[in-house]
């Protein structure tokens, strides 16, 4: 029997599974990373995550909403690898249980699910452990190569929870940078932290395959990193001796992840190009405030939760340009 | 500290202070003087929301109810389909008027093109409105007269009176109708008319509305009117009309005799909420599908059909020869 | 050549597959019978002049244009007047046509139905746009629009640019390709003739540069020729659609609910050009266009000339049969096509392509939740939100999508092919655009 629809006839092969098998793919490098640095603690983390962010997609799905099961469309996946990303390495397997019921119960599910939530699932759940579990999420253990990690329960703060607490005690750079790994260990990713944000590089590699599979755009990660990078570096030329130099702010921390994976989330961004770029400069900025003047070491994650809430205003006010609507140059 | 918190205190208070001064002063200057009856009539009202009656709402039908009742000492023209007779009285009873009884109405589905009587030709993959699939193809079974199947009628109605029937792919009204005409509306083909609900819910009316010739009809609808004329021969009450090859029975004028249902060559006149007739031999009896508490379908011969197709094509010479 | 124009905004690189490139246009025979429907053009339908039994003969006016908008319709063939009855059309919709019992070959008187070429045009503006009238000339690219309407520039409007639209953005679509490779000459005289009638001293001929040897034919052509320019564009769609078109060429912008003519632009469809090059200096009708015959499925993809009312089915046989596993005929490309319920539908003016999917591409895809992921906003050549504007339909708060300018959706489809959630944008588009054509009438009858 023939077959009636409207035009176009033509489909084009991008579909959502793609784009987040891709997200998947581009999260490998940073995966690798966290396992060679954090052993089994990290891998362990990864697959208890994702399953049981699969798991309660399914549950809810299943039982709660009774509507179509989509567990296979990836989404569930990059939620809970985002999630184990922001989790230290040796975090209670039962904390990230709830953090997976979370992300994708309140996260997700309850704003209807895919496309529907306003904020980041992954970032709703690590804000959330660690507001209830203050202890368990801010104590990062020190990373070594493989080997000799299954014995190794040592604990230390990521360099920015380091220098912060440093220079709280009226220390001064100089004397802290002694103690704080170098631009190659941060950008290979040997410090503390968690999971998946320790590796710049292997972010950033992510984030090139993204933006070629053209899963991504420039926007905002680019934005992010420019005000991060701008603002920490006026600080820094004012006062070199108390404010961090902005390579370091760049490499450190959960800028790289944030700006590159989180704050590219397409529910939970904007649409047009302005609104991206908007979209990036308030989450650097907030991230900077945080880190320097705020009471954490760290502020991407709320830096994007609290982007992500003015997304729907943002994406009212910077409409794409229409055509035909400018004047023409007589 | 205290200071701080003690001066924004008065500050806010001051400031909510003056804005409530401000608005009630505005308020009265503005206020437009309203009828009371309005309140009462609105009050009488079903609440429905619903636009049957041709304004955007309750409260605007309750102002022009009171306006014309002022104007015109009349409420004639004016019915709330909902509220019915009852309502209408209950309003003309507040402006001391007197209203006509009307007619209950009921909103009737005029296409019997079900999956059995009008097979899919192609199948159709796109939204689900009627609107948008009337402006890309004739349909499904190939009538371009006929219901679509997509439900905007259901959608348009607030009463929960109209449900699709997923057996014969056609909407069915239930006695939820309250006649206010949204799905008249909402249908892009024209199918659904609001018709006298008739004594004791019985109705006759032609259950399609092809303009199509009669072999053109009938090659995509077994139940369609073919234009032949023998109902509008048959009926002694001059009820039925014939233009574009589609009979339409004047529900004014039926008289409810059921002639005509029994002429009908490809059974389009439906009628509803009938005893039972005694069987005929060779008229099986079976339910139709389309309506609630429902009358006789009979079971079509292919030899019929063809018998049908020739008449009307006799019929259709004839009648442009005159 | 530095580097090529095109249009900003949006824009999609769906595949190609031109598999009828190349194939040099074949003439199919007259068929017995022809369907030729009375409203073939955009605006009103034409009325009848015969009446049945009447003889007619190849080319003669069959019926005349039934207001300003609309245009006249000539016998494709010569024969009798068997019928004037409702046929189906391409959507399935019976509307009147006339069905002609095909007898012989004979044409009118006056027409010249030979190859030779003609090169000069010594008619004034207004005569050859009394000319194209008559012949019945509508936009043949698929808009149907008549010919002659756009030629006659609105007063207070002045036409600077003549735009030859050879882009031919549709994937699998030729026809236009291999028209400029055959009748070359014939289009650049035809250029000229319009550019006499809209009093122009410049004309581009658009063609994507995915058909060099176009190009480079058409830059012979032209080479000599005062004010005609040969303009290759880089492949996008819906680089065809005139508004993008007059954009890529002049990077002028149609304002919103606007027509070209408001920035001083005619744009016309090389087979348009053609079709008015025959009128002009042949007395010859619209009674034949050339129709891309192509499918994945098909034994032979083909380019063929044929005469308007020709069943499609004749068509399809002629390119090696109806495929089996045939899921869907498209009448025009498959982007802005539309599917045909049937072969026995006639060919009309505005046919420019038939294309038989096969069963397993004919479906739509299985349709996610919206992942806000933006693609259709960064493909939409107009600039617009499908995603919000769907949405909005599909609530039905038509009066929002209307202020988000559903209007200027140009239905190219740009966006329902991009998105990854595979959402019938723009059905729920055109659904929108319905119901706000229905609150704007209701509005202005007011
Ligand atoms: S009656 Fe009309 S609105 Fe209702 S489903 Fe049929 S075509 Fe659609
Ligand atoms: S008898 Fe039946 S088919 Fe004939 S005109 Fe009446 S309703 Fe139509
Ligand atoms: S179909 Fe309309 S909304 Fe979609 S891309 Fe084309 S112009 Fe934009
Ligand atoms: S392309 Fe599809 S999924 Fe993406 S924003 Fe548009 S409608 Fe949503």
């Amino acid at each position: 029997m023939l077959t009636i629809s409207g035009s176009p006839h033509l489909h084009g092969d991008n579909s959502t599974k793609k784009i987040m098998y891709g997200v998947v793919t581009a999260m490998l490098p940073a995966m690798v990373v966290a396992i060679w640095y954090f052993g089994l603690g990290a891998l362990e983390i990864i697959v208890l995550s994702v399953g049981f962010s699969l798991f309660f997609e399914w549950l809810i799905q299943k039982y709660l909403i009774k509507g179509p099961l989509t567990i296979t469309d990836g989404s569930a996946m990059v939620t809970g690898i985002l999630l184990a990303f922001n989790v230290p390495s040796n975090l209670p397997w039962w904390m990230i249980i709830i953090g997976a019921l979370v992300a994708i119960g309140i996260g997700k599910m309850s704003f209807g699910g895919l496309g529907k939530n306003i904020f980041n699932p992954a970032l709703v759940s690590r804000v959330f452990l660690l507001v209830s579990f203050p202890v368990a999420m801010t104590s990062w253990p020190k990373p070594s190569p493989i080997t000799k990690t299954l014995v190794d329960t040592i604990t230390g703060p990521t360099p920015l929870g380091f220098v912060k607490e440093g220079l709280g005690a009226g220390k001064t750079l100089a004397e802290l940078s002694q103690h704080l790994p170098g631009y190659g260990q941060q950008l290979m990713g040997q410090m503390g932290g968690s999971l998946g944000e320790v590796s710049a590089l292997a972010l950033i590699i992510g984030g090139i395959y993204m933006l070629w599979k053209k899963i991504i755009t420039w926007e905002i990660p680019v934005s992010v990193l420019v005000t991060v990078f701008v603002f920490s570096g006026i600080l820094w030329q004012i006062d070199p001796l108390h404010y961090t130099n902005p390579v370091f702010n760049l490499l450190t921390g959960g800028i790289m992840l944030g700006a590159i994976f989180m704050a590219t989330d397409m529910v939970t961004s904007p649409m047009t190009r302005g609104g991206q770029l908007l979209f990036g400069f308030g989450i650097g900025l907030i991230t900077m405030l945080i880190r320097v003047w705020g009471a954490y070491p760290e502020g991407v994650s709320f830096a994007i939760l609290l982007m992500n809430s003015v997304v729907p205003l943002i994406n009212k006010g910077f409409k794409p340009k229409r055509f035909g609507t400018v004047k023409m140059a007589a | 500290m205290d200071n701080v918190v003690f001066i924004s205190m008065l500050v806010l208070g001051a400031l909510g202070l003056v804005s409530a001064i401000i608005l009630y002063f505005v308020a009265r200057k503005f206020k437009v003087f309203e009828d009371p009856k309005i309140d009462e009539v609105e009050a009488v009202l079903p609440n429905a929301n619903c636009g049957g009656c041709g304004y955007p709402g309750c409260r605007p039908f309750a102002e022009v109810t009171t306006k014309k009742a002022k104007e015109d000492k009349s409420l004639d023209d004016l019915l709330c389909p909902v509220g019915g007779n009852d309502v209408m009285k209950m309003i003309a009873d507040i402006h001391g008027l007197s209203i006509q009884e009307r007619d209950p109405m009921i909103a009737v589905v005029r296409c019997n093109g079900t999956f059995a009587h009008s097979p899919e030709k192609v199948k159709f993959e796109g939204v689900t409105s009627c609107s948008f699939a009337d402006a890309l193809f004739a349909g499904e079974g190939g009538c371009q007269y006929g219901c679509l199947g997509l439900g905007d009628c259901v959608d348009a109605c607030g009463f929960d009176a109209i449900n699709m029937d997923a057996e014969t792919g056609l909407p069915v009204v239930n006695d939820k109708c309250t006649a206010c005409g949204a799905c008249v509306i909402a249908c892009p083909r024209d199918i659904i008319e609001l018709r006298e609900k008739g004594p004791k819910d019985k109705r006759i009316f032609v259950s399609c509305v092809n303009k199509d010739k009669g072999a053109t009809a009938i090659k995509n609808c077994d139940v369609a009117c073919i234009g032949c004329g023998k109902c509008e021969k048959v009926c002694e009450f001059d009820a039925i009309t014939i233009s574009n090859f589609l009979s339409y029975i004047d529900f004014d004028k039926c008289r409810l005799c059921r002639k005509c249902v029994e002429v009908c060559p490809t059974n389009s006149i439906w009628e509803v909420n009938f005893k039972p007739r005694k069987p005929r031999p060779e008229k099986a009896v079976k339910p139709k599908q389309n309506s609630v508490n429902v009358a006789t379908a009979t079971l079509i011969t292919s030899q019929k059909i063809v018998s049908g197709t020739k008449n009307t094509e006799r019929s259709n010479i004839d009648k442009s020869e005159n | 050549m530095g580097f090529l124009k095109t249009f900003v905004l949006g824009g999609i690189h769906p595949p190609e597959n031109k598999l009828s490139a190349g194939k040099p246009i074949r003439s199919l025979s007259v068929p017995v019978q022809v369907v030729v429907p009375m409203g073939q053009n955009l605006g009103a339908p034409s009325k009848p002049v015969v009446k049945r039994g009447d003889k007619v003969k190849t080319g003669q006016l069959i019926a005349e244009a039934g207001g300003f908008i609309s245009s006249n319709v000539h016998s494709p063939v010569s024969g009798t007047i068997f019928k004037i009855d409702n046929m189906m059309d391409a959507s399935g919709f019976r509307r009147p046509a006339f069905i002609i019992k095909v007898e012989g070959d004979e044409w009118m008187d006056g027409i010249d139905n030979t190859e030779t070429f003609v090169k000069d045009v010594t008619l004034s503006s207004e005569e050859i746009i009394a000319k194209v009238k008559n012949a019945g000339i509508v936009g043949m690219g698929g808009a149907t629009f008549p010919t002659h309407v756009k030629l006659m520039v609105p007063p207070g409007r002045n036409a600077e640019y003549l735009i030859i639209n050879g882009v031919e953005c549709e994937p699998y679509l030729t026809a236009d390709h291999q028209l400029m490779l055959e009748k070359g000459p014939e289009i650049v005289v035809g250029t000229k003739i319009l550019m006499k009638a809209l009093k122009v001293n410049r004309a581009v001929i658009g063609i994507e540069n995915n058909k060099p040897d176009a190009i480079k034919l058409m830059r012979d052509l032209t080479a000599e020729e005062e004010g005609i320019v040969v303009q290759p564009l880089k492949v996008k769609y819906p680089q065809g659609g005139e508004k993008q078109l007059i954009k890529a060429v002049t990077n002028r912008e149609v304002p919103s609910g606007k027509l070209p003519i408001e920035v001083g632009c005619v744009v016309q469809n090389v087979g348009t050009a053609f079709a008015v090059y025959e009128a002009v200096t042949k007395n010859k009708p619209l009674i034949e266009r050339v129709v891309t015959v192509t499918g994945k499925a098909l034994e032979n993809p083909s380019n063929l000339r044929v005469r308007i009312g020709t069943p499609v089915r004749a068509l399809v046989d002629e390119a090696g049969g109806f495929p089996d596993d045939t899921g869907k005929i498209i009448g025009g490309g498959p982007m802005m096509g539309k599917a045909l319920a049937t072969l026995d539908v006639p060919v009309v003016k505005g046919t420019s392509g038939i294309l038989l999917q096969r069963e397993e591409a004919a479906h739509r895809p299985v349709e996610g939740p919206c992942i806000r992921c933006s693609k259709c906003t960064q493909v939409c050549p107009m600039g617009l939100e499908p995603f919000l504007l769907s949405r909005l339909a599909r609530v039905g708060n038509y009066e929002a999508a209307e202020g988000e300018g559903v209007m200027d959706c140009i239905e190219c489809g740009s966006c329902q092919y991009t998105c990854p959630a595979k959402i019938p944008l723009l059905d729920y588009l055109r659904l929108g655009k319905n119901k706000v054509g229905v609150l704007i009438r209701a509005r202005t009858k007011r």
